[in-house]
């Protein structure tokens, strides 16, 4: 009952963030019901003992990911009626994209819904079962191949971002911080003993 | 406990339902906790005062008071009482909630902080996931204090602050890597637990780099001196909280000593074992009035969190601001290098046993 209610609740909010995300003007308050959004997703996956992935879901894209869509999009100054005319524009793209994943929905909702599927209702897991512990055992042994491709494949990303973004502009003046510090006074000043020139 | 209570009180207790036993007991930890975190932020600005006034050949506070003890209270009462002005053009709703934000996360990971044996609010397995997480929370605020202001100067101050953040939580998450490796769990408990037995066992001395790399990340993370460019009166105003005054800003100060106040009270958990004792091998105390300095309890953490505090303001005396371009190049090419080079030494040491490495994992 008392989960139930809980799950309801989640559920409704998350229904209701997404909608959010869609329907507000204003990109920064699009971005917030996202994070909402993600929230409401890791309660409901910790509704089912995925703390793990729950965590990692707030950790990982409301932590990093929506921070950096924030950040560009607050120094954007989006006008609501280029966005308009957009939209009609990328209308038949946006179309076939939601239906596709209608369909998709359709069918995932349609297989689990079938009747041997509604028999494996959610059991708990024993008190001492560690999610986290689990998945990495799954992780580094039987999947151990395709973590590594995935994690080659980010490197590639990182590497290719930052050689895209690099410029070294001719003329450029950088200091040399390691230079800065170990620079000394006798570098920077000659003091020099002479006789006073004047006869007094 | 149960014999000093009167039985009425005891049978009411327990034909309560379970549901509503645990909601209570939860609840009046919770208000322990946040009650006990929220003074210790009031006394630290007053310890914060004192130790740079000593610092600098000053008294200090010491009007409001005995020995100027009643000055955290005086504060409070003049920011409540001042009115709070909301920008004509500003964002109202993000306006007034970005200061939450900000508190929240530095009040909700205290859950999973583990204060005394046996007292924790929340004993999770993923407990230092959970503190990652809602660390990288405390940068909302910051970010929609600056919007939401609509001013200039409070958007570079969120600006400078977001990226900094971004760039030092890589390096703490990878400092915390090492922890956790050493602990073989990421219950904070465990962590602790690890740490139990003397000072030889704490990880201060095999993760030494990492304890480093972490501390300066937690005070470049928490946007203190010698990293406080996001304020940087100097050049942009008050940065992120310029256009915020009363409870408004009240809010923002709590948050950035709760947040300090978290940063010491972690640090001392992962790295100086927590309320673990350094010196729980002297038994020649037992039955003395000192028995409790070698106990492990919460007057251990208590200290450390007081050292490191202490530190902060230390920090904040001594050094000169960062540079902000040099603050990035600090976090990205130096601390994370160092980091992923020490996860590595740290695994080969205690892979071959060498060694104070020879005991982890």
């Amino acid at each position: 009952m008392f989960y139930s209610i809980l799950f309801y609740l989640f559920a409704t909010v998350l229904v209701g963030a997404a909608l959010g995300v869609i329907f507000a003007r204003n990109p920064v308050h699009a971005i917030m019901f996202l994070v909402l959004t993600f929230f409401q997703s890791a309660m409901l996956w910790l509704m089912v003992e995925a703390e793990f992935l729950a965590i990692v879901l707030v950790l990982v894209y409301v932590g990093a990911v929506m921070v950096l869509f924030l950040f560009v999009i607050m120094m954007l100054d989006v006008e609501i009626e280029s966005v308009k005319r957009g939209l009609t524009h990328y209308a038949p793209f946006a179309i076939v994209i939601s239906l596709i994943m209608a369909v998709e929905l359709v069918q995932l909702i349609w297989v689990r819904g079938s009747a041997d599927a509604m028999d494996n209702a959610f059991t708990p897991n024993p008190a001492d079962y560690d999610n986290t512990k689990a998945l990495g055992a799954v992780l580094y042994t039987e999947h151990a191949y395709a973590f590594e491709i995935a994690a080659v494949i980010l490197l590639l990303a990182i590497v290719a971002a930052i050689t895209l973004t690099m410029r070294k502009r001719p003329g450029l003046k950088v200091q040399d911080i390691s230079a800065q510090v170990s620079v000394r006074a006798k570098d920077r000043i000659r003091l020099v003993k002479m006789k006073s020139e004047s006869e007094s | 406990m149960s014999s000093l209570l009167p039985q009425f009180i005891v049978d009411l207790w327990d034909s309560l339902p379970p549901l509503v036993q645990y909601l209570t007991v939860v609840t009046w930890k919770i208000l322990f906790v946040t009650i006990a975190v929220i003074l210790v932020v009031a006394f630290s600005t007053y310890f914060e005062r004192k130790v740079i006034g000593s610092m600098q050949s000053r008294v200090g506070p010491n009007r409001v008071g005995p020995l100027g003890l009643g000055q955290p209270f005086a504060d409070v009462i003049k920011l409540l009482i001042k009115e709070i002005v909301v920008p004509a053009q500003s964002n109202k709703f993000l306006f007034v909630i970005a200061p939450l934000l900000s508190l929240i996360p530095a009040l909700a990971t205290w859950a999973v902080v583990p204060l005394h044996p046996g007292f924790t609010i929340s004993n999770i397995n993923a407990g230092l996931l959970y503190v990652l997480a809602l660390t990288s929370l405390g940068v909302y605020g910051v970010i929609l204090a600056g919007w939401a202001s609509n001013s200039k100067y409070a958007l570079l101050g969120a600006m400078r602050s977001a990226a900094q953040i971004v760039a030092y939580e890589i390096a703490m998450g990878f400092a915390l890597v090492g922890v956790l490796m050493a602990a073989g769990s990421l219950n904070l408990g465990a962590i602790v637990e690890g740490q139990a037995g003397g000072f030889s066992n704490w990880f201060l001395l095999p993760l030494f780099p990492l304890f480093i790399v972490y501390w300066v990340s937690g005070v470049a993370e928490t946007n203190r001196a010698p990293f406080d460019v996001a304020e940087g009166e100097s050049e942009i105003v008050a940065g992120f909280h310029v256009e915020y005054a009363g409870v408004a800003f009240a809010l923002f100060f709590l948050a950035e000593y709760a947040n300090m106040v978290l940063i010491s009270a972690l640090a001392s958990v992962f790295f100086l074992g927590g309320w673990a004792s350094p010196l729980a091998g002297w038994t020649f105390l037992d039955g003395s009035l000192l028995a409790f300095i070698a106990a492990p309890s919460f007057f251990w953490l208590f200290a450390k969190i007081s050292f490191f505090m202490y530190s902060f303001f230390w920090f904040r005396a001594t050094f000169p601001r960062y540079r902000y371009d040099q603050i990035m190049r600090l976090g990205w090419k130096v601390f994370i290098p160092i980091t992923i080079f020490w996860i590595a030494v740290e695994a080969v040491m205690a892979w071959q046993r060498v060694g104070p490495w020879a005991n982890l994992g």
